[in-house]
């Protein structure tokens, strides 16, 4: 990967942080979030700058652990440790929070959050194939509507709200662009590498420079691929990471995986392949936006069949040799979905599964490792059988 | 000369290394220590040593266990999973589910016809269901591995709900200081170990013939109680401890690789 274009991507967040800040003196407005769920259109709309918040961390879970308890989700752990130890650039900027009612433990977290920053919970239906689940959601996002529009003063028309979807749009094709470069076999980028763009690139303020750049990256990649360059050779077994969102600092599964030989090629995760569906630029805004959302195949719905779907589908444009679904200790819905996950996948292709469970921290990397590398084994085994790879 | 490779597999507590010439199996074993390099080279050098190998001879050698990672000698490296499940495939080759319980993770390794893996599951982040829990209870009840299962044979077994070590360690504290008998104590550790190994068993058990490897196998009650768990009788092999060596010696004697470097001719 041209190493300029990576020195520029690396450098975002640290810039973003700059740019926030003169934003906030010259008298804009920050909204932050953590979930796929939140619009960042109607925040667009609003003439606000919607940006994601900290929460990939093991460092300040200590912090959350004095009030939150201990067998909690480290992502809803870390997220509230940034908050109260005001470490995240994005949550001390910003002027209001949008959360939704997802799981369990992130609405009872978002109670205590709701008394540090002005908080505006959105109340998400768990249904998503009904007229009643659809209403009650486009409810929700006019309320959301109304309430910026109260708190920046500020009117949210039609045409602001159509310009917004088509510049998310434009960064979500951007996006997967970029996501797709790796169905080229092998992939011309590692998962890690991949990942690093994927998430500092989420911290981008200035939207049009941050698509700019991914697009440069994709032409660049897509040269090198056809310069038969890649990280890995053709041999390398090609791995499907699905389940809760990863990120840099709780990317250690990513790491682990490809050092044992392995490649990540797609991310079936929030921050990543959930994110590229656009939003219809025709009709109602506020309805399409609420449709949109509403599909994302997250844990929290029930059922939850969009995302079995998704992943059966990705694993074979990606040509995935495996599939790792990733479950955050005490992440119940990931947890208890990966059951009928793995049965969806065995009885659609038969590809090798492995779930792990782990937290933030370091200390099961050579557990981790064990059932990784074992998993690589069984995977590599059934590639020789399919000719997929040499023989010993 | 007879060709013959080496397996070794460096446990969090025992060290074994087995070679295996095709038919003849040759071992020695060890306690790892706290220094897993030095553990794996003593048991290599010990076994070359009783099994009058010489260099020539030697094809390969495979390193598994948790320190396999440390062994500088080593052509390659496999997980003890593959092992085990090579392992008890030649010892028993009806085998179609192999339950390892090992010093500090426990597994349940399902097997295709041919003696590969098809699938494995691991207990999670904690030492429930290990031998490391048995080690901690043994030690409360302050007896050995032979005397739980000794105890625990003509014994009512005390109710032990907790899975957790830790929490386990202070109920079986508990139960002392209300005078529950120590053979009953024992036998309520022995089924509480039952049960969670059985009930890992269970995730992947789809017919056919249960293999239990690795050291705590030698213990009858724990094999009969995880048995009685599984509704299933279970292949015990004479060795238990030794077969992810056995495994890992086997699958080198097969692939047959032919490399020595420089670190290996140190021992030798």
């Amino acid at each position: 990967m041209n190493p300029e274009l990576l020195n520029e991507i690396a450098s975002l967040k640290e810039k973003n942080v700059i740019a926030l800040k003169e934003l906030k003196e010259a008298g804009g407005h920050v909204v932050g979030s953590y979930c796929l769920y939140s619009p960042c259109e109607v925040v667009t709309a609003a003439g606000a700058f919607p940006v994601t918040l900290c929460g990939t961390s093991q460092n300040p879970i200590p912090a959350a652990e004095k009030v939150l308890p201990r067998n909690l989700c480290p992502l809803i752990k870390s997220s509230y440790g940034f908050a109260v130890t005001d470490t995240c650039p994005y949550f001390h900027f910003s002027d209001i929070l949008i959360a939704e009612t997802t799981c369990d433990g992130k609405k009872k977290m978002y109670e205590l959050l709701g008394e540090i920053k002005p908080l505006h919970l959105m109340q998400l239906p768990q249904l998503q194939d009904s007229d009643s689940a659809r209403r009650y959601w486009y409810q929700e996002i006019v309320r959301l509507k109304e309430h910026l529009e109260e708190v920046f003063d500020v009117s949210i028309t039609d045409a602001k709200l159509i310009e917004a979807i088509r510049l998310a749009n434009r960064e979500r094709r951007s996006m997967k662009e970029l996501q797709d470069i790796c169905k080229i076999k092998p992939s011309p980028i590692s998962g890690t590498d991949l990942l690093t763009v994927l998430h500092n690139r989420g911290f981008s303020v200035d939207k049009e420079y941050a698509i700019d750049l991914v697009d440069r990256l994709t032409a660049d990649l897509r040269a090198a691929a056809e310069r038969g360059e890649s990280p890995f050779p053709t041999s390398t077994p090609r791995i499907l990471l699905t389940g809760v969102p990863v990120g840099i600092g709780s990317d250690k599964v990513v790491r682990i995986i490809e050092e044992c030989g392995g490649n990540i090629v797609c991310f079936e995760s929030c921050g990543a392949y959930k994110r590229v569906d656009p939003v219809a630029e025709e009709g109602d805004p506020l309805q399409a936006i609420a449709d949109r959302y509403l599909s994302i195949p997250c844990s929290c719905m029930s059922p939850n069949n969009g995302r079995f779907e998704l992943v059966a589908r990705l694993a074979r444009e990606f040509q995935a040799d495996g599939v790792v679904d990733l479950t955050w200790m005490a992440c119940h819905t990931y947890n208890i979905e990966s059951y009928r996950l793995r049965r969806h996948l065995q009885e659609e292709s038969r590809l090798p599964f492995l779930q792990l469970e782990t937290d933030y921290s370091e200390s099961d990397t050579e557990q981790l490792k064990i059932r990784i590398e074992a998993f690589l084994e069984i995977v590599v085994a059934g590639m020789k059988q399919q000719g997929k790879a040499p023989s010993a | 000369m007879q060709k013959v490779s080496v397996g070794i597999d460096v446990g969090s507590t025992a060290t074994k290394a087995v070679m295996f010439d095709g038919e003849k199996v040759e071992a020695v074993e060890l306690l790892t220590g706290w220094n897993p390099r030095e553990a794996g080279e003593k048991a290599f050098a010990d076994l070359l040593q009783r099994g009058a190998i010489s260099s020539a001879q030697l094809t390969s050698v495979i390193g598994t266990g948790y320190g396999r990672v440390s062994l500088p000698f080593i052509d390659r490296r496999i997980t003890e999973i593959a092992c085990h499940a090579r392992g008890a495939f030649h010892l028993f080759p009806n085998t179609r589910l192999v339950i390892d319980v090992g010093g500090q993770d426990s597994k349940v390794i399902a097997l295709n016809g041919d003696g590969s893996v098809s699938d494995f599951v691991m207990n999670d982040k904690c030492a429930a269901g290990t031998g490391r829990f048995l080690q901690v209870m043994t030690g409360v009840l302050d007896i050995t591995l032979c005397d739980l299962g000794k105890l625990a044979a003509d014994s009512q077994p005390a109710s032990i709900s907790s899975m957790c070590t830790v929490f386990a360690e202070s109920e079986i504290v508990g139960l002392m200081a209300r005078g529950a008998g120590k053979g009953a104590i024992a036998a309520g550790i022995v089924q509480s170990i039952a049960k969670r190994v059985a009930g890992l068993a269970h995730r992947l058990y789809a017919g056919g013939e249960v293999t239990f490897t690795g050291g705590i196998a030698r213990t009858p009650e724990i094999c009969h109680a995880i048995a009685r768990e599984l509704g299933v009788e279970l292949n015990v092999p004479e060795r238990p401890q030794l077969v992810g060596a056995l495994g890992a010696a086997i699958i080198g004697f097969e692939e047959g690789s032919d490399r020595c470097d420089n670190q290996r001719e140190r021992i030798l």
